[in-house]
């Protein structure tokens, strides 16, 4: 770990200006603040000849006037700037590498998207676009990369994302950032940057490198959910192939893409959203399979959509 | 109305300021009242627009009976509770301590019935729990019911108390029936009553309509 | 005011008080004079001998926090004990010390007296809050003494519904119950300022300390409701099982976060207003000058009381909420801090053309408004959201609202004991010790809290038992400055007991102000004025040149000076 506040992303160095903007300008508007009481407090102090006869009406609504208008004007300008660099890179671009994050009390299980887990420790390539699909098996965490100067929730039932595009290898830490009991302060971790050729080789190195899909396949018929969704069954099931990323007609009339988080809510709270046209009998799957298992289920789901549709 | 100065308390000018005053605090504290509920309402809201199928199952397991029953009996205790405040208003001593007592029996037969619907509930695990008989997220809609029936009862409860308090108070010449009091516990038990009315159609409603 | 009180003439004091027998005389001396009493001033005297007791608690477990964040693995506690710590002294300093603080003391004490009543609106329903306000303080001494809670003031679901093992159930109960108690001394303002001021002391002629202990309360009966029912639904999901926020169930553990910034966000302004109220008595008094921009500042006060309420979601910026819903609580955010800084712009120039004099209260003052806009303008930072991604949980947070808290909020505390000491003990204290203490608290507090804005932002995470150890030399400092930060908080306890027992005797109005408690005795008789006095003029009539005189009271005050 090097250096004061170090940055591993070209976004980071913009945050980093940014930040010393906003300083630059708090410095400029306290030093004024405090120049004024102080040049006051001399000039004004009690028996110190002084003018002291009271200020016209007109000059002192002009005053009032123009240093709220001025310091309005100028938190939007702060405002807009920020929106602008927020928004600006909001979305992550098509095609970025995907790796899932678990959070857990007090550890952090990532899943490479070519099957190899780690705890603790993301690996990820520079000079490409890495997305972070989190998700937490208990309470809430937080996903905090300070070299990234990035840091996302984690939530029990839910999805949430982050992605990033670094430019420097190194090793950084990794952090939960939100409360999450005992070991919180111990929910840390390393964050290693490498490049893409390093990477390549770091991943086939490692055991149990085996396609995510395929894992979930596995799953799939030792769970039973076979027994339901394939095309021998009796089962009134849906077909899965070609669900994924695809819109969805619910029974109630509302119509769903089916992502990430919709397979997700599908297998554990299957009565949540009810496909149209088949009969909510789809047990809850809650208990009986871990956050790990169903990030491959969901993969094995979305092959069967990309198989159709290359 | 009469002007009797025993009315009058500390460090208020006259009866008619006091009046004044005690109803204007009054409503300043019921309107903190309807944000407690509000947050309340808030989450029956979010959870209702997420799931609007268990709502209506959970509201459809509810017993509208009993419901509908409580809901006659508080709209008949507030309007006592009206006469009430007229007979503090025209300084009539027996109309006050008759018309407390009788809005707090009526608010007392609201709770015998809800807790007749209580131990139904419970005997049908309705109470989110490992026997709860509904899909999961019919859960949240009973942890509602139990929430807002049980914070509303604690309300009425406290109202109940506040009545026979004043009604016997009245009765025993130890205060007068024009006390301000009477003024703002009617405010009180109304707004209890309100409340009700609300929670009412929230939670038998929805199940039943249309279909 | 269920019970009628006897007094044979309407408005008058059962007992007539003496000529000069002040509210301490009066009634007796007795331990029970003091635990039945139903006047303000002894209320206010109450409240402050409670939350100074609690200030020391929180203080006690944060100098523990301190003194183990010396080492990056820690020196004595265990990790659920340091959760627990620091859980204890956010908890209690929130809710036990600085929402109370300023309202429930000197609002309680000056509130009647600077509008001319002779007590509050419902002095028993003040007695009463005074009460749950200890029922709430022995659930959270319970909460602490069992075993303590590890939520973080915050009670984020589902930890707090389902995963800790702290005593979650006796410390949300303890707030819950320490709501009433606000919403009770709410009401109470809010219909004292509305029903008793004085004849000829219209809305407009109202000091900016009413006005901003008046909008306090409007935002803490409307905005403490909600934080009672959010910690409701926690009891009645750890109680009784009722899944409210698992998401296991379906629930939505964000939702909670809404509820409870719902109320949080608010409350900030119920800590900072009744500061900001202080400062401007303080400055106009020994600027000798009228407050710059009276009614600027009125509408400023309101503007951040109503704003203030939609601006929540700013504490959210990573939980996943929407990018839209990001973007307009950025905005109002943007907002509500423009209030802020007419109220700061407008201090200064009541510096300009004063006779400025620099006694204890205006040091204090002075040192308010330096650490206020520090604190403030970081709060920007925070309200930019890709700035927030980064320094949200980390230590940037933690200084921010202490700057505004600790070197805002209790400064604004010292401000006013300082200045209303001599009014409410009728003695006054040493004025070179009482300086003294105001420069090493801003001495210490800078040194304490400096080093956290800088860790934060390189990436310290907050509530960290242990952490890496290239922020021990923050941590280190950070620790050294509490210690002169706790000299400076030992040191007005040292000398304003001294002053009670060995102080010159106070006159009335030792700092030649304008209101209308000022012109009282010192210390005020029990029902404070034998006639409702009437007012004239506008307050902060500082050095009119046209009256001859150095300043004119609010109005005449009959058996006052
Ligand atoms: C009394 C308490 C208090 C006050 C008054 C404030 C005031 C403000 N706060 Fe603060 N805040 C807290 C207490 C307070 N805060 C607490 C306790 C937390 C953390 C809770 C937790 O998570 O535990 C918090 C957290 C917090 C966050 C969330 C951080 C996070 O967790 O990620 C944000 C984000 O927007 C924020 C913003 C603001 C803003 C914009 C103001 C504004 O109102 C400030 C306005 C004032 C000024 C701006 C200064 C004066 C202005 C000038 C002199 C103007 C001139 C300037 C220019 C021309 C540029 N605060
Ligand atoms: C409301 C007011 C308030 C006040 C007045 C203070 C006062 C202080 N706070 Fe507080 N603080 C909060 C509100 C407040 N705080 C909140 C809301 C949190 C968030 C909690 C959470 O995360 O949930 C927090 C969190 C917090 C943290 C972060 C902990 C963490 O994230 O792990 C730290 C760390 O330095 C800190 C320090 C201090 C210090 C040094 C003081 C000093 O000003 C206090 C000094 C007082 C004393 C020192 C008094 C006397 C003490 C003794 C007699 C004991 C002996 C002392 C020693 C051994 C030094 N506070
Ligand atoms: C008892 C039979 C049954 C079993 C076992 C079962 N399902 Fe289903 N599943 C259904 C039915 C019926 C539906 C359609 C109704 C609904 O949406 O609930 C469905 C819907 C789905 C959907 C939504 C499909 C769409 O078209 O949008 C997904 C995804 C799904 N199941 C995945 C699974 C997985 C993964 C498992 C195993 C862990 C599984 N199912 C086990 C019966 C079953
Ligand atoms: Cu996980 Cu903190
Ligand atoms: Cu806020």
């Amino acid at each position: 770990m090097e250096g004061f506040a170090p940055k591993a992303s070209s976004y980071a160095s913009q945050w980093d200006w940014f930040f010393f903007v906003l300083v630059t300008v708090s410095s400029i508007v306290v030093a004024t603040v405090f120049v004024a009481i102080v040049h006051f407090s001399i000039r004004y102090r009690r028996g110190v000849n002084a003018r002291r006869e009271p200020v016209s009406e007109t000059f002192s609504n002009r005053l009032e006037f123009s240093w709220t208008a001025g310091t309005a004007l100028a938190f939007l300008a702060i405002f807009w700037w920020a929106a602008a660099f927020q928004l600006r890179d909001f979305v992550p671009p098509e095609g970025a590498l995907q790796i899932h994050v678990i959070g857990k009390q007090w550890m952090w299980k990532i899943q490479q998207p070519n099957g190899v887990r780690e705890i603790d420790e993301i690996h990820a390539p520079i000079g490409r676009p890495v997305q972070l699909i989190m998700t937490s098996e208990d309470v809430i965490h937080s996903m905090f990369l300070p070299a990234l100067r990035l840091k996302q929730d984690v939530l029990p039932g839910r999805y949430t994302y982050l992605w990033f595009n670094a430019d420097k290898p190194g090793v950084y830490h990794l952090f939960c950032a939100e409360f999450c009991g005992t070991s919180h302060s111990r929910m840390t971790g390393r964050f290693v940057l490498m490049t893409p050729t390093e990477y390549s080789r770091w991943s086939a190195a490692q055991p149990e490198a085996d396609n995510l899909a395929r894992q979930g396949q596995a799953l799939f018929s030792s769970l039973g959910c076979s027994g339901c969704h394939s095309k021998s069954s009796s089962v009134p099931a849906p077909d899965l192939h070609g669900v994924f990323g695809n819109p969805v007609q619910l029974s109630d009339g509302r119509s769903i893409i089916a992502d990430e988080a919709y397979i997700h809510d599908s297998i554990v709270l299957p009565e949540k959203d009810i496909v149209a046209g088949f009969a909510p009998i789809m047990p809850s799957f809650a208990g009986q399979v871990s956050e790990e298992q169903i990030i491959k289920l969901v993969a094995y789901i979305r092959s069967l959509s990309t198989e159709r549709h290359p | 109305m009469s002007d009797d100065p025993s009315v009058v308390q500390f460090p208020w000018p006259t009866v008619a300021r006091q009046r004044e005053g005690v109803a204007f605090g009054m409503w300043t504290f019921l309107g903190s009242e309807i944000l407690f509920f509000g947050g309340l309402l808030l989450t029956y809201a979010v959870y209702r627009t997420l799931y609007p199928q268990a709502f209506n199952s959970g509201s459809a397991a509810t017993d509208i009976f009993y419901g509908t029953i409580n809901t006659a009996l508080l709209l008949t205790s507030s309007f006592i509770m009206t006469m009430a405040l007229r007979g503090s208003e025209s300084g009539s001593r027996g109309v006050v301590a008759a018309c407390m007592l009788t809005t707090a029996a009526f608010g007392l037969a609201f709770l015998a019935v809800k807790g007749l619907e209580y131990a139904e509930d419970i005997d049908k695990h309705l109470v989110p729990g490992p026997h709860f008989p509904l899909h999961p997220p019919a859960r949240l809609f009973f942890a509602f019911y139990w929430v807002a029936t049980g914070v509303h009862a604690i309300h009425l409860l406290v109202g109940i108390l506040v009545a026979v308090f004043l009604g016997i108070r009245v009765a025993l010449r130890q205060m007068a029936p024009e006390s301000t009091a009477i003024e703002a516990a009617s405010l009180y038990w109304h707004f209890v009553d309100s409340v009700w009315i609300v929670l009412y159609a929230l939670i038998y409603l929805p199940g039943r309509s249309g279909a | 005011m269920s019970e009628t009180v006897s007094a044979a003439e309407p408005g008058k004091a059962p007992e007539e008080s003496e000529q000069c027998e002040s509210y301490l005389e009066a009634g007796g001396h007795t331990l029970m004079s003091w635990l039945t009493t139903t006047d303000h001033k002894r209320i206010g005297i109450l409240y402050a001998i409670a939350i100074t007791f609690f200030f020391f608690i929180a203080g006690i477990a944060i100098g523990l926090v301190r003194l183990e964040l010396m080492s990056p693995r820690g020196l004595f506690l265990s990790d659920d004990e340091y959760n627990r710590l620091f859980s204890l002294h956010g908890i209690v300093m929130v809710w036990f010390f600085l929402v109370p603080s300023i309202p429930a003391t000197f609002g309680n004490f000056f509130l009647p007296l600077m509008i001319g009543a002779k007590d509050v609106a419902f002095p028993r329903l003040n007695l009463l809050s005074w009460y749950v306000y200890l029922l709430a303080a022995g659930f959270a001494c319970y909460a602490i003494v069992a075993g303590g809670v590890d939520t973080g003031w915050t009670f984020y679901t589902p930890f707090s519904s389902l995963y800790s093992n702290g005593n979650v159930l006796a410390a949300a109960a303890g707030v819950f119950v320490a709501g009433f108690s606000s919403i009770a001394t709410g009401v109470n303002f809010i219909t004292t300022t509305h029903m008793l001021r004085a004849p000829g002391m219209t809305w407009f002629r109202l000091p900016l300390f009413v006005w901003a202990i008046y909008a306090t309360s409007v935002v803490i009966v409307l905005a403490t409701p909600i934080l009672a029912m959010s910690l409701l639904l926690i009891i009645a999901e750890r109680l009784f099982g009722l899944p409210v926020f698992n998401p296991n169930d379906g629930g939505d553990p964000i939702l909670f976060q809404h509820l409870f910034w719902f109320y949080s966000h608010p409350a900030v302004y119920i800590m900072i207003l009744p500061a900001m109220g202080v400062i401007s008595e303080v400055f106009t008094c020994f600027a000798r000058r009228h407050i710059f921009g009276y009614a600027m500042m009125i509408y400023a006060i309101l503007g951040i009381a109503v704003i203030g309420f939609f601006v929540w979601g700013h504490h959210m910026f990573v939980s996943g909420e929407s990018q839209f819903a990001n973007l307009m609580f950025s905005l109002l955010s943007f907002l509500v801090a423009v209030p802020s800084a007419i109220k700061v712009f407008n201090w200064t120039a009541t510096l300009y053309r004063g006779s400025i004099s620099f006694e204890a209260p205006m040091v204090y003052a002075m040192g308010f408004v330096g650490l206020f806009t520090m604190g403030g303008l970081t709060g920007l930072f925070l309200a930019s959201i890709p700035i927030d991604v980064h320094v949200t949980d980390t230590y940037f947070v933690v200084a921010h609202f202490h700057y505004i808290m600790v070197g805002g909020s209790v400064s604004a505390f010292f401000a006013a004991l300082h200045f209303w000491w001599p009014k409410i003990t009728g003695k006054l204290y040493s004025e070179a010790w009482a300086r003294f203490a105001a420069v090493i608290m801003f001495l210490g507090f800078n040194s304490t809290f400096l080093p956290q804005y800088i860790m934060g932002y390189t990436g310290m995470p907050r509530r960290y038992h242990v952490y890496p150890p290239e922020f021990q030399a923050y941590h280190v400092l950070s620790s050294m400055g509490a210690l002169v930060l706790l000299t400076a908080y030992m040191l007005p306890l040292v000398y304003l007991t001294w002053s009670l027992f060995h102080g010159k005797k106070a006159p009335a109005n030792p700092w030649r102000a304008t209101g209308l408690e000022w012109q009282t005795p010192s210390p005020p008789p029990e029902y404070n004025f034998e006639e409702i006095p009437r007012v004239d003029t506008l307050p902060y009539e500082y050095h009119p040149e046209n009256q001859g005189g150095p300043f004119r009271p609010q109005g005449k005050v009959i058996g006052g000076k």
